[in-house]
């Protein structure tokens, strides 16, 4: 039992990261249609900007402050200067565009930062707690915690503001959207900001458990996008469902079947319940509205 | 035809006339160099670059080797294999280097060495497997320790202290791979029994499912991971988080101050087998390696600021091992070269002392490992 607990936890932490990742997934999806590769790259600056603010001398609050401005405002650039300009692009050039834009996040950040791997101090303590035998890292309370309280802010953000409604009402109908006097390339700009915030946020919160360096946002923003496939794209709580479960299912692979294959047994049975559920767990299915 | 040839024979021998008179105008010795400057192995190729840059001015500024200088090419492959065999092909056949110092990882090298068995250029490389040298071929040599001597060392000690019930968790990356698979080729030697294996991969972050299956093993006395870059790293902490109480091994992969930065308080009364480099100003003032691993710590982190790791020493030895055997040679010819390569003897290195012979291209012996013990954030002489 104590086993059981202690591969429940790795995965739950793990898939926590993978579950803010496909949220910025989907947010932008929603928005904009377009599925964004860089989503990692947010997640890697977040982290990056932290350690080297606070190596700088900045408190740690306030180092991680600097980190989330900074990402949302290299999103908001990216959305202007690239994403923008290519609106009526198809989504394969699209796909190209935002995959161009996270190899730039990352050499950009390895000139400015550095290659090495960082870490920062855990923010509450590094002893691990006792619970029924297994090993429990504060900080993975807090990276759990902090992923659920992004939920809850985004879903009451989008059913219970005006501009989350405006979100949602661009992301089911741009056209209709603009009809009803929304400036919709406001919302996808907000979007693009909000996504970038969140894998911002993703990045501070899981350092000082998983390291950073300016190539770690690639493999996030893989199996995040799996996460996001497997829950369904589009739907914010299939994403962190689905976050969660491939976070699981590496971790009771790696514990009770193989650690040499826990990456093929996730991804094995992500592409079997993509089988049978083409639009994965939480999905809607593709009916085309006339 | 014949009017096309007789057109263009002039041009064409001008053209050789002008290479000829361009060769004899730079009469220097080219050396080139393939290294994982970037990417996941940067914490090698980085101080190797810096160190080969460093002493080659400084050869440079003294005046070169048999009154020429040294032209250093160097090529960033960014860990990855393809690229490096790709830049490889360009020093050989773009550049014509006259020797290779290359190959950061196990997995680069691999690439390389057909390269340069097939051209005949004398190639030192920095790999740390056994494969690297292992049959023996002609051309290639190889400075860092081999994973299998890191085995032995580790051994040693677990059988000097009695534990011979272990666990092994190894990355899957070509490094970790092989030392696992020469560990298992040795445990017989030792008498250790390996009760329990798992494996990760290189870029996770979270090994604590696999150390549960360790911690859960009934018997294990102590536990090696092979493996590194900042998988080690994580091991170690999960290690401590899942408070497992038995003695932890690490491999030589890890000997850069980058791993216990990243591994913090739980690194401490870690165990892993080293170069004397990273403890240069422990070592009792009688010990032969003093001399040139403190000057050579001493010079790495004037120049870069960055405190010194193993990588950069074996840059050091190859660069070293080379020019030496080019002054033995009293030339660039690449078969005298390695000639006098396999022919280094008592070379006093970072890594330890270098007899190399037709058989054995690495030239190093179990006593060139120490075993350290990190203690209080620092690495200390393990007794």
């Amino acid at each position: 039992m104590p086993e059981f607990l202690q591969f429940a936890f790795s995965g739950l932490t793990v898939g926590a990261i993978y579950a803010l990742v496909a949220l910025g997934f989907t947010l932008i999806y929603n928005a904009s249609g377009v599925i964004y590769f860089a989503q990692g790259e947010f997640v890697m600056l977040g982290g990056m900007v932290t350690v080297f603010a606070h190596a700088a001398g900045m408190p740690l609050p306030l180092a991680a402050l600097t980190a989330l401005v900074t990402a949302v405002v290299i999103g908001l650039t990216l959305y202007k200067f690239a994403i923008e300009p290519a609106r009526g692009a198809s989504a394969v050039s699209l796909i190209i565009i935002t995959i161009g834009a996270s190899i730039l996040l990352r050499g950009v950040t390895s000139i400015v930062f550095d290659k090495n791997f960082h870490s920062l101090p855990p923010y509450a303590g590094g002893e691990p707690w006792i619970v029924g035998g297994a090993a429990l890292l504060p900080q993975s309370i807090i990276v759990l915690a902090g992923a659920a309280a992004i939920v809850a802010a985004l879903w009451y953000f989008l059913t219970r503001t005006l501009t989350g409604k405006a979100v949602l009402a661009t992301a089911a109908n741009r056209l209709a959207a603009r009809l009803v006097g929304i400036n919709t390339n406001a919302v996808v700009g907000l979007s693009f900001a909000v996504s970038a915030a969140i894998g911002a946020i993703g990045g501070i919160l899981m350092t000082p458990i998983t390291f950073t360096s300016y190539d770690s946002g690639t493999l996030l923003a893989l199996k995040g996008f799996a996460a996001a496939m497997l829950g369904g794209m589009g739907n914010p709580i299939g994403a962190v469902v689905g976050g969660l479960a491939v976070g699981l299912l590496e971790a009771f692979s790696a514990g009770y079947i193989s650690s040499s294959y826990k990456d093929a047994v996730a991804f094995l049975v992500i592409l079997g319940v993509l089988f049978v559920m083409p639009n994965g767990l939480f999905g809607r299915s593709g009916v085309e509205r006339v | 035809m014949t009017t096309y040839l007789r057109r263009s024979l002039p041009r064409l021998m001008a053209a050789a006339a002008f290479i000829v008179a361009a060769g004899a105008a730079h009469a220097e010795i080219k050396i080139g160099a393939v290294l994982s400057v970037t990417g996941p192995a940067s914490f090698l190729g980085d101080p190797e670059k810096k160190t080969l840059e460093m002493y080659v001015a400084d050869i440079n500024a003294k005046g070169g080797v048999n009154g020429e200088k040294i032209n250093l090419i160097v090529y960033d492959d960014a860990g990855n294999p393809n690229q490096a065999r790709t830049f490889g092909t360009r020093l050989i056949e773009q550049d014509k280097v006259d020797a290779l110092l290359a190959g950061s990882t196990t997995a680069t090298t691999m690439a390389i060495i057909p390269l340069a068995e097939e051209a005949k250029i004398p190639f030192i490389n920095f790999a740390g497997a056994v494969q690297a040298v292992f049959p023996v071929k002609p051309y290639v040599f190889k400075t860092p320790h081999t994973d299998l001597m890191a085995c032995e060392k580790i051994f040693e000690d677990l059988k000097k202290r009695g534990l011979t019930k272990i666990g092994i968790i190894s990355g899957k990356d070509a490094f970790g791979a092989s030392m696992l698979q020469q560990c298992m080729t040795v445990t017989a030697k030792y008498g250790i029994e390996v009760l329990h294996q798992e494996t990760y991969g290189p870029s996770d972050t979270d090994m604590t499912p696999q150390l549960t299956n360790i911690k859960g093993k009934a018997g294990i006395q102590a536990v090696v991971n092979p493996g590194f870059g900042q998988g080690p790293a994580i091991v170690t902490r999960n290690y401590k988080q899942l408070d497992i109480k038995v003695p932890l091994y690490e491999s030589h992969g890890v000997g850069s101050k980058q791993y216990i930065e990243l591994a913090g308080a739980a690194a401490e009364g870690v165990r892993l087998p080293a170069s004397a480099l990273l403890v240069a100003d422990k070592l009792p003032d009688n010990d032969p390696q003093k001399k040139v691993v403190v000057e050579y710590k001493a010079t790495y982190e004037k120049n870069t600021g960055q405190p010194v790791s193993t990588f950069g020493g074996h840059a050091y030895d190859g660069l070293m091992i080379l020019v030496d055997a080019i002054k033995r040679a009293k030339s660039t010819d690449k078969a005298k070269v390695r000639d006098a390569i396999e022919a280094t003897k008592n070379f006093m290195g970072t890594g330890g002392v270098v007899n190399m012979s037709p058989t054995d291209h690495l030239g190093l012996d179990l006593s060139a490992f120490r075993m350290l013990e990190i203690k209080n954030g620092d690495w200390t002489l393990a007794n």
